[in-house]
């Protein structure tokens, strides 16, 4: 019998191509999603070095970063142009490069386009027990359903390119069990956020994060995708949650899943990948999940979480003094003063989307509490990104839009919006932005924007009230 | 790649804990195609402040910057290296770094220094005045004052940074694994080759 082993140590050791004496591993990738912002100077690389892509069939590009969310084709359907030169160049490099070297491509006016997490997923091409890899921090998402994912630099998109393969270290594994039911208006956003602000922004660092316990089995594929999203905020190089029923049935039927008696191969293959009993984790932290109230970020790191009952922490209360010096200074860039409630901070904008919540269970959370509402006076903007074409055109079917629309929100076209400054969606400087997105840093959704962290019902709450508010006094 | 041995000049005195690549290059600055010229936009937010240590004439051209724990945390973006190479610098000395952030540098022949607390506070009170001495080779950080500091380094991103070496390049000499792999795939789990939809 071979040592028991966890879901991430079954994945390394499917796909190690070698082993270096020093430990390091060639780790052949299974998956590669490419986007427009960090692929134009890997592509540039390997045409200066007459490279091809050794593994068109594993890849696959979309735009999702930097394209505008407002329409893209005018009343003749005719397409429109980027206004911005340097977006519309990316977008031209992708849609230059992706066939010139022969990948899958889904343009921006696909009705597949989306968020490059959200499609994944989404069309089957992320598929559990794989490794996958994109130019894009918040890969982690994919290990929702079971899949080894992790961020690249461009070096290594090049690199992946050419050899489909990456040099990695084995990552140390830590188990974060979250056990116990959550309460109402707990959602897997207060989940992770929740865990961020126990384990710390640097809490899983070198390590590879398993979410265990019945808390996070008990949610669906969505909220599980939104759970190891942030596992990168946590430090952590990739998140997993071991694939189950509830994964089998999302994946089943998607475009690119296996089909027929490959399925079944892969069902039987995905189900034996589960952490055996004694295996060991090097790390463990257990989280009682009654203990998890809707969560918002008070500061400019997202280990800055209260919740919202709670108020702002005053510096002199962290033990540590460089985060007490932290703290201060997020505060002063927060402009926020310590004691104060949080259901008492003001919100003029509120972004609902990003590949952390903007699947169609989000959307209907959002619109669940916004239905017969409107968004206060002082909220000056407040839109809604969905995550795809595909789950655009789903909370369309769904009448979502029209609550949306009724309640003042604005209902845009799928992409990265206003999670980073690089589209034409951004959040003014001095103001706040009760957001559904995974980072609060300091200019992260435009110059001097001030970033709330929250779920999609949180978002929603605030936008009816024009504060920070906690859900639960809107639903019943 | 240009290789490194030895770096030795003034050192940035930057030390601040948690500092994210958003910090290092703002995201308006990935908008380009190409890897050159990123130097201007580094810590360009920081630098709105006219006594910003990187404007500062006694650090112009300085190879080191020493920094705080976990820095380069936050975005994947290799654009954070990229624009500190662009600035001159060849080395980061901190506590700790993003797993991202180190294995970008490495690849831009950007040597990261992992040292203690305690060594980062006295070099710091150094490179306000004094410069440092860097050697790759020795694993050692030494001030003009007898201080010497060993550091670890993985024995492989030593020998890539030693030599200027080109990762892509030294993956080619394991063709014959990765095609034995590939093939091995193929047949034993034929549905990872993505259906036709
Ligand atoms: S939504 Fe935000 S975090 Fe997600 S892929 Fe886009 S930019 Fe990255």
């Amino acid at each position: 019998m071979t040592r028991p082993r966890t879901l991430y140590e079954k994945i390394w050791d499917a796909h190690v191509v070698e082993q270096r004496p020093d430990g390091t591993c060639l780790i052949f990738i299974d998956r590669h999603l490419v986007h427009e912002v960090t692929s134009p100077q890997a592509f540039a690389g390997l045409r200066a070095s007459g490279r091809t892509v050794r593994r068109p069939d594993l890849t696959l590009a979309v735009p999702d970063h930097n394209l505008p969310t407002t329409p893209r084709k005018d009343a003749a359907g005719q397409r429109l142009p980027i206004a911005d030169a340097e977006s519309a160049a990316q977008l031209a490099a992708l849609e230059t490069n992706a066939p010139a070297f022969g990948i899958r491509y889904i343009d921006a006016v696909a009705p597949e386009q989306g968020i490059v997490h959200v499609v994944g997923p989404e069309q089957g091409f992320s598929l559990p027990g794989t490794t996958i890899v994109c130019g894009d921090s918040h890969t982690a998402c994919h290990g929702g359903i079971g899949a080894l994912a992790f961020g690249i630099g461009t070096s290594e998109v090049e690199h992946v390119l050419a050899t489909q393969t990456l040099l990695l270290q084995p990552a140390k594994t830590m188990e974060v069990r979250v056990e116990g039911e959550v309460g109402p208006g707990v959602t897997a956003k207060d989940i992770i956020l929740h865990i961020t602000g126990v384990i710390g922004a640097a809490g899983g660092t070198g390590h590879v994060i398993e979410y265990t316990g019945s808390a996070i089995r008990a949610l669906s594929v969505e909220g599980r995708l939104t759970v190891s999203n942030m596992a990168i905020e946590g430090g952590a190089r990739a998140g997993l949650i071991a694939p189950d029923d509830v994964t089998f049935a999302y994946l089943k039927g998607r475009p690119y899943a296996p089909k027929g008696a490959d399925w079944d191969a892969a069902v039987a293959y995905w189900t034996s990948l589960a952490t055996d009993l004694g295996a060991t984790y090097d790390k463990t932290v257990v989280i009682d999940a009654a203990d998890i109230a809707p969560s918002v970020t008070w500061g400019t790191s997202p280990e800055d979480v209260v919740p919202i009952t709670g108020t702002v922490p005053a510096p002199d209360s962290f033990a540590d003094p460089s985060k007490q010096a932290a703290a201060a200074k997020s505060l002063a860039y927060m402009g926020l003063e310590p004691g104060t409630r949080m259901q008492d901070v003001a919100i003029e904008n509120i972004f609902i989307g990003s590949c952390t919540n903007s699947r169609i269970e989000d959307l209907r959370a959002a619109a669940a509490v916004l239905k017969g509402r409107h968004k206060a006076a002082g909220v000056k903007w407040a839109i809604v990104v969905p995550g795809s074409g595909l789950v655009k055109a789903q909370a369309e079917a769904e009448g979502l839009d029209r609550i949306f629309t009724d309640a003042g929100l604005e209902w845009r076209e799928p992409g990265c919006s206003a999670c980073l400054g690089m589209n034409p969606d951004k959040v003014p400087a001095g103001e706040r932005c009760a957001s559904t997105s995974n980072r609060n840093f300091v200019g992260r959704q435009g110059p001097g924007s001030r970033t709330h962290l929250v779920s999609p019902a949180m978002a929603a709450a605030a936008a009816v009230t024009g504060r920070l508010t906690d859900v639960r006094e809107l639903i019943d | 790649m240009a290789p490194i041995e030895k770096v030795e000049g003034r050192a940035i005195p930057f030390g601040l804990k948690n500092v994210d690549t958003d910090v290092i290059i703002p995201a308006k600055w990935l908008k380009t195609i190409s890897r050159e010229g990123l130097g201007r936009g580094a810590f360009e937010t920081l630098r709105a402040d006219p006594d910003n240590l990187f404007d500062n004439p006694e650090f112009a051209g300085a190879p080191i910057l020493i920094a705080g724990d976990n820095f380069g945390c936050g975005s994947s973006r290799e654009h954070a290296a990229w624009a500190l190479g662009d600035l001159g610098i060849r080395v980061v000395i901190a506590p700790s770094y993003s797993d991202i952030f180190s294995g970008n540098a490495v690849k831009n022949g950007i040597l990261p220094v992992v040292l203690p607390q305690t060594a980062i506070d006295r070099l710091m009170e150094v490179a306000a005045t004094d410069p440092i001495h860097v050697d790759l080779d020795t694993q050692t950080v030494t001030t003009p004052f007898q201080d010497r500091f060993r550091f670890d380094i993985d024995p492989f991103r030593k020998m890539c940074l030693l030599n200027g070496l080109d990762e892509i390049s030294l993956t080619e000499k394991s063709e014959t694994a990765i095609a034995a792999h590939e093939k091995k795939m193929a047949t034993d789990q034929p549905w990872l080759i993505p259906a036709t939809p």
